[in-house]
């Protein structure tokens, strides 16, 4: 099974439960390797998909808590083939899990784009999220990820125009995130109603699932979303629990699960109204 | 160039912005839709001669256009050779030829309807150049600027407080430059609405390296009639410091398709071997970073690496991807100086001619120096004196000071 098939069974699978699917975000490496395994697997144990983020030294469209947690990783001695290897423990662990890489361009292109896109498809990602790699530049990494058989997941955002939408929906598989905001990760949500009418909107020109992202740090955002898009995503919250607790890997993995755990059940009463 | 005239533009990269396999446009998405308006409003103020009416009369009237082309004869004389022209930017108004750029960029945040401007800078002259059209145009200004530059530049920053602008101390990653790039793109991306970025150099997401290109293309077109008219003839060879590269396109552009040499000096540091330096186009390798792909000082894994130069202006781990292009074409030509070698430039030109430069461009100026003294007395060397030295006055003394207690005998 590829890449894309895993994540498109995901996503049907949620759909079928008459939910949104939970895609939940950690930087790989952050605080250490080792403790990076045990909270990737906590999260894991809650979401539908898993965001794996692939620390970079200038992350710039990202907020305080996630630069913070890039540098954490990259001080840890953080490299490519440990970001391989967590991906690959977690794939073990959570054979039907959607795993998602997300980051910028220039580590997938570091060492070659063919050789970032097999080694991650053999380490069982099943997509890969490059920010600063819009669709008008896919040529520099679209043949070589379709190849791998990875999703290539795009972004849509506030300023997105129309036009904006139906290139992003013609280039995009796997799934297309939405930034429900104008700013960078860890900002305040958008409301929730003006995200409604724009994931309506891409849905003109998609038939993939539209996530949305960017600010959710509650259980009731997360609901309040899940009514309006196929899958809620969370970064901030769960890389500031790690950052709070990263002296204390249990209590890290204890804070991940209760939080996850509360946003996937208030993700499942909501589809229940 | 006639004032009514809507100069060409040449060499322009295809319609995404790519010269070559560099430039483009990696960008968040956030900030496609805001640069697409930019590029518009761009190409559209272009084809407006009252827009090069605006610019023209404020380059010549408020930035003090055209700047003179000198025959350095006292320079050229110790130095033995060919003889050194400097193109004289450090006699603009702020002090270097960054306000060449932020004349245009401000103009087109007015046309744009933009009451705030952001700028990232490293030696400040950006910042400074930036905050001085602000003040005149009426725009809110902000400045991002690393840490260690605000220090090491402490007299640019009471500047741009003096012209109304806040300046913010950057202390992510290695606080210099790119993080105050960083640091500027994530206020762009929330703040694109009503907020213009005059980015400082030829780099960044299509239409900016174009953009700035043209806006220093100035520099040039007057060097090269100048030479003209005051040599007789073109030069042999044109050189300029780069760190992003803005000083640089705008002397070479103009001078891409005559029969001269074009050379690019890199900030060497401590020494291009040492791992304290600022070369990317002679150490570093193609990646992406800020919103174009082009040479970047990074490790094997794409991570950007620390930078070294005496000169705030060149500790950037960049390049233009135009440059990159060239390069890569065989049109520009490399050359690189450390820091020692800048110092002994910029305590030549102001012992032999009374001309204070910046220590960026004592960069250009020992290359210079040091091809000249291999060439024959009747060829000419062409460089771009980007900035005058006074900011850098504290920084020099400083270290001379520590240098002279530590290496008297």
């Amino acid at each position: 099974m590829s890449g894309r098939q895993r994540l498109a069974a995901v996503f049907s699978r949620c759909k079928t439960e008459g939910r949104a699917a939970l895609v939940g975000f950690l930087t790989a490496g952050d605080p250490g390797v080792q403790e990076s395994k045990q909270l990737l697997l906590a999260l894991a144990a809650e979401v539908d998909v898993l965001e794996i983020g692939m620390p970079f030294s200038d992350p710039m469209a990202d907020g305080a808590v996630i630069q913070a947690a890039s540098e954490r990783a990259l001080e840890a001695g953080t490299k490519l083939a440990d970001l391989f290897a967590l991906a690959a423990a977690v794939r073990r662990a959570h054979p039907a899990l959607g795993i998602v890489l997300m980051g910028y361009g220039n580590t997938a292109l570091a060492t070659g784009m063919e050789h970032f896109a097999n080694n991650a498809a053999n380490a069982g990602v099943d997509g890969v999220l490059l920010v600063d790699i819009p669709p008008e530049e896919g040529a520099i990494c679209d043949d070589a990820l379709a190849q791998a058989g990875l999703a290539r997941i795009l972004l849509l955002a506030p300023t997105s125009s129309e036009a904006r939408m139906q290139l992003v929906g013609e280039r995009a598989t796997g799934f297309i995130y939405y930034v429900s905001l104008t700013g960078i990760t860890g900002a305040k949500m958008g409301a929730v109603e003006t995200i409604a009418g724009k994931v309506a909107a891409i849905r003109q020109h998609t038939n993939l699932p539209v996530c949305v992202g960017f600010g959710v740090k509650s259980a009731g955002q997360a609901a309040a979303i899940a009514k309006v898009a196929d899958g809620v995503v969370v970064g901030s919250q769960f890389v500031g629990l790690v950052a709070q607790h990263r002296t204390d890997i249990a209590a890290a993995v204890a804070a991940l699960a209760a939080e996850a755990g509360g946003m996937r059940r208030a993700i499942m009463e909501a589809s229940l109204i | 160039m006639s004032d009514s005239s809507i100069p060409p533009i040449t060499h322009a990269p295809d319609a995404g912005g790519h010269f070559g396999r560099f430039g483009g446009k990696f960008a968040a998405e956030t900030l496609m839709q805001p640069l697409a308006e930019l590029e518009e409003a761009f190409f559209a103020a272009w084809q407006d001669p009252e827009f090069h009416r605006q610019r023209c009369d404020l380059l010549k009237n408020y930035v003090g256009r055209p700047t003179p082309l000198y025959h350095a004869t006292n320079l050229s004389r110790e130095v033995g050779g060919a003889q050194i022209w400097l193109k004289r930017e450090d006699l603009t108004h702020t002090g270097a030829h960054k306000i060449n750029n932020t004349i245009g960029q401000g103009l087109l945040a007015k046309r744009m309807g933009k009451p705030r401007v952001i700028a990232e800078t490293g030696a400040g002259q950006h910042g400074v150049a930036t905050a001085t059209v602000a003040a005149m145009f009426g725009l809110k200004c902000d400045v991002y600027m690393g840490r260690e530059d605000t220090v090491r530049q402490a007299p640019n920053v009471y500047r741009m407080k003096l012209l109304g602008a806040n300046v913010i101390p950057v202390d992510s990653g290695t606080a210099t430059l790119k993080d105050a790039l960083n640091d500027a793109l994530r206020d762009w991306v929330a703040s694109c609405e009503d907020t213009f970025y005059i980015i400082g150099t030829v780099a960044g997401p299509h239409p900016y390296p174009l953009m700035v290109r043209q806006f220093h293309a100035v520099i040039g077109e007057e060097a090269r009639a100048q030479m003209l008219a005051q040599a007789g003839r073109l030069p042999d060879v044109a050189i300029a410091c780069v760190g992003g590269g803005s000083n640089a396109m705008g002397l070479l552009h103009p001078l891409r398709d005559d029969d001269v040499r074009l050379i690019a000096v890199e900030a060497a540091g401590l020494g291009l071997n040492s791992g304290a330096h600022a070369a990317s186009l002679a150490a570093g390798r193609a990646g992406i970073l800020h919103g174009n792909l082009t040479y970047l000082l990074e490790d094997l894994e794409g991570q950007i690496q620390g930078t070294h130069s005496i000169s705030a202006g060149l500790d950037y781990p960049g390049v233009g991807p135009e440059l990159a292009y060239m390069y890569e074409q065989g049109r520009l030509e490399l050359a690189a100086a450390d820091d020692d070698e800048a110092l002994d430039a910029f305590h030549r030109l102001t012992l032999s001619e009374g001309i204070i430069p910046a220590l960026e461009s004592s960069h250009a100026l020992a290359a210079a120096m040091r091809m000249a003294a291999e060439m024959a007395p009747e060829e000419i060397v062409l460089v771009n004196l980007s900035g005058r030295g006074d900011k850098d006055m504290e920084s020099v003394m400083r270290r001379e000071q520590a240098g002279f207690s530590e290496g008297t005998p």
